[in-house]
């Protein structure tokens, strides 16, 4: 299982470099999926089947494909890409990533310095998962599907347009009548 | 003989079978269409015209694979693999019969939710990436559709998730021993079955590739081989929704003991994959809106209701209550 986990990390830490290193919309976004699919793979060995299945139905499957959808939508050119390229400059990456590089180095030595848990991994169950959230987790529960509420709510009310439309023959003979 | 050995024959019978079947499906479809169409249908080429998968097949594998020079190369290759891939990973949580299975996942149920939602990056990435008009807005179509149905879907399969107590198919096919599930979980069946042909989009619901309006739709730029991958895909599809109907509602290998149990399997598979052809051969197709309002106006209730109930009966009659 180490191994697979290790190959995971390796492959969602690559695809989330080529996706902020991308110039085409598309494919940054096919990136992401692969790496939100590598975070699944790491969740399911280190023992949460449930939530790996999760992050592949809810993020990759369902919220990526949406975003997809929206930049196919668009359909930006070459020119976009031509623009993008022209944003991600010499000057644009070179600070954040020197700071990100220092901050990686603490990461590294914060866990070298510190010794990993001597708990053996536990494979938590579906049924475990149900009973946390419906158990000390309920407030959290009820207050995210009020919020998803607010958001149907408002989505409809957005999309809501009103119009009339008649069919154009049908119109002609009501006219006639 | 080796477990590792065995498991890898298991694994490769159960891919070669089923490509198999779904490429044999061609055929029967013809067929089957002929009959129910009063017609002959193909009967030229070997006995009862059992040659014309293969001819078919050389014909597909030698015609030119042709790359539009307008497409997004490797976008547009990468499209038919995710059909494909998405849907033969799923066969290995079907349990064929109580030894006959690849993976006993304890998230077998969420494990197929979750290819099947791959599955929809296929009919997206295809369409945009043949940057044809036809072909986008047959991707726009068949996105909306598949992510739509993927939601009544999910949800009419937690009835059976509910009383089985698990998201193991193995357990599920295990918990049907008194009861085939489809008496109880009647309404989720029905709901399943409809989300299952929208899901392969199926000839009522074949909005996606209407060829009356849209050419082909999302897969009007392919050929060769890649064309072919698209319609085994379909075919594979409606094996695998067929195989998951069974398995879920009713009982799986279980049967009469006359038979052996991936037989029984394999019959119960044939009766709806039947099924799935003579809606083909019999309803037309709805216009695209009643499709969308028809699913979440009258679907998504039914399977939320059926969820509720189911819920509520199997506390009540749960023992210790």
């Amino acid at each position: 299982m180490n191994v697979i986990f290790y190959i995971a990390s390796i492959i969602a830490i690559m695809a989330t470099i080529m996706v902020i290193t991308g110039r085409n919309a598309v494919h940054s976004l096919l990136f992401l999926t692969v790496s939100l699919l590598a975070v699944g793979v790491v969740f399911f060995t280190l023992g949460a089947p449930f939530m790996a299945a999760l992050e592949v139905i809810i993020y990759a499957g369902a919220i990526m494909v949406l975003f997809v959808f929206v930049v196919m939508m668009l359909n930006l050119g070459k020119a976009y890409e031509k623009m993008e390229e022209s944003w991600f400059s010499y000057k644009a990456w070179l600070g954040p990533g020197i700071l990100c590089v220092i901050l990686l180095g603490e990461l590294i030595y914060v866990f070298t310095v510190t010794k990993g848990s001597s708990q053996p991994l536990t494979v938590i169950t579906p049924q475990e998962v149900g009973m946390s959230l419906f158990g000390p987790y309920i407030l959290g529960v009820e207050l995210a599907a009020m919020l998803l509420m607010a958001g149907i709510i408002g989505a409809y009310h957005i999309g809501r347009k009103k119009q009339k439309e008649y069919h154009r023959f049908l119109q002609k003979e009501e006219e006639s009548v | 003989m080796n477990p590792i050995w065995a498991h890898i024959l298991t694994l490769v019978l159960v891919l070669l079978v089923m490509v198999t079947i779904a490429a044999g499906l061609i055929y029967v479809e013809r067929r089957m269409l002929a009959v129910w169409q009063d017609r002959l249908g193909p009967n030229r080429t070997g006995p009862f015209g059992l040659l014309q998968v293969l001819a078919d097949m050389i014909k597909i594998f030698f015609k030119e694979d042709w790359i539009p020079k307008f497409a997004d190369k490797r976008v547009f290759v990468l499209a038919p693999m995710i059909i494909m891939m998405t849907i033969l990973m799923t066969f290995a949580v079907i349990p064929f019969t109580p030894l006959i299975s690849v993976i006993n996942l304890n998230i077998g149920v969420l494990f197929f939710l979750a290819m099947s939602s791959l599955g929809a990056y296929s009919v997206v990435l295809a369409g945009w990436s043949s940057n044809n008009k036809y072909s986008l807005l047959g991707a726009i179509r068949g996105s909306a559709q598949m992510l739509s149905y993927e939601v009544f879907m999910g949800i009419s399969l937690m009835g059976v998730v509910v009383m089985a107590g698990t998201f193991n198919l193995h357990d599920i096919v295990m918990a049907q021993h008194s009861i085939w599930y489809f008496i109880p979980q009647f309404v989720g069946f029905i709901v399943f079955f409809i989300a299952g042909i929208a899901e392969t989009h199926r000839l009522p619901f074949d909005i996606p590739e209407a060829e009356s309006e849209l050419v082909a739709g999302y897969h009007s730029e392919y050929s060769g081989m890649k064309f072919g991958m698209f319609f085994v895909g379909e075919y594979l599809g409606i094996t695998l929704i067929s195989a998951l109907i069974v398995t879920l509602y009713f009982g799986g290998w279980r049967g009469p003991h006359f038979l052996p149990p991936v037989v029984w399997f394999l019959i119960k598979m044939f009766v709806f994959i039947l099924i799935f052809i003579l809606m083909r051969a019999s309803l037309p197709r709805p216009r695209y809106d009643q499709l969308m309002s028809y699913g979440w106006k009258i679907l998504l209730p039914l399977s939320l209701l059926n969820l509720l109930i189911t819920g509520a009966c199997v506390l009540y009659f749960a023992p210790g209550h």
